[in-house]
């Protein structure tokens, strides 16, 4: 039976690497969307851990509305990726500083 | 035991997909790395008997998600060497918070009490006729009706909202305008005009 230190543990690893890769990739948006997409599946991964730990089933279903809302993120996120990228041509964080005073 | 080998094999293939994701210099080869880390997280989440959101995982993440990623890195044309400059820069401080995040997590996890629950048991194994799907669908349509009407709405928001903004009108385009055509009369288009006949030649 895999035990919930494990479980912690595999997440955590997952969490901090995603946010290893937030530092690491700050030009370009399409990775931190994908790192933000990994920080969403740690976090799923202590609902689902915890879940079982309890016998309570709400934490799943709390899985499936955090996936839902990650879903719509990223397809507005995208959207509004491909809008910057034929306003300005390119997709570097640092070039978004039309709002710069 | 065999469920234990399953785990580290499956998390030892997750942790090096995650870092496949994070140092790849190409965007294709992340996108495809973060499918891969999808997709053993489902392995995962079935070893600990959640089918019906690994199944959902699957299909929705690695069946619509990445390929609407793959889509629009491949629609884009991005200058990688520009977007990789610097990209050594604040690397130690990115693995240094990485490892005093798992530091932390580990020693609490760990630690006897760290977390005030005894951590090194699992949960109970369901019974074999136990259906995953079954009693997510009965707390779901019952206890959480209101909150599945609110993540439907949000998602046909997030549709109405992506299409809005990626859609262009461009100009110069030959198009039909049918509010004119129905609206058209015959004196628009039709000239009657009196003359007196011309002789034969």
């Amino acid at each position: 039976m895999i035990s919930l230190a494990q479980l912690l543990t595999l997440s955590g690893i997952l969490f901090s690497l995603a946010v290893a890769g937030i530092f690491l990739n700050r030009k370009n948006v399409i990775l931190l969307l994908m790192c933000v997409e990994l920080i969403l599946l740690a976090a799923n991964f202590n609902f689902i851990a915890f879940s079982r730990y309890l016998g309570d089933l709400h934490g799943q279903v709390f899985v499936f509305f955090i996936l839902t809302v990650a879903a719509a993120e990223s397809a507005i996120g995208l959207a509004i990726l491909v809008v910057l990228f034929r306003e300005r041509r390119s997709i570097n964080v640092e070039d978004l500083n039309t709002l710069k005073g | 035991m065999l469920i234990q080998g399953l785990f580290y094999l499956f998390g030892t293939i997750l942790v090096l997909a995650a870092l496949g994701v994070i140092s790849s210099r190409n965007p294709v080869y992340s996108a495809l790395a973060l499918v891969m880390c999808f997709i053993t997280s489902a392995a995962i989440w079935l070893l600990m008997e959640a089918e019906f959101l690994a199944v959902v995982l699957v299909l929705v993440y690695v069946g619509a998600v990445m390929v609407l990623f793959l889509f629009v890195v491949m629609m884009l044309d991005i200058d990688l060497a520009e977007l990789r400059q610097g990209f050594t820069r604040f690397a130690w401080l990115g693995w240094l918070t990485a490892l005093a995040v798992i530091a932390e997590i580990v020693g609490v996890v760990w630690a006897r009490g760290g977390l005030g629950i005894d951590a090194s048991r699992g949960g109970v194994a369901s019974a074999a006729d136990y259906s995953n799907t079954l009693a997510l669908g009965s707390i779901l349509y019952t206890h959480y009706a209101y909150p599945l009407e609110l993540a439907a709405i949000l998602l046909l928001v997030a549709i109405v909202a992506a299409i809005a903004l990626t859609m262009r009108r461009r100009g110069g385009l030959k198009q039909q305008d049918i509010s004119a055509q129905v609206a058209v009369r015959s004196q628009d288009r039709v000239r009657i005009v009196k003359m007196a006949s011309e002789k034969r030649p």
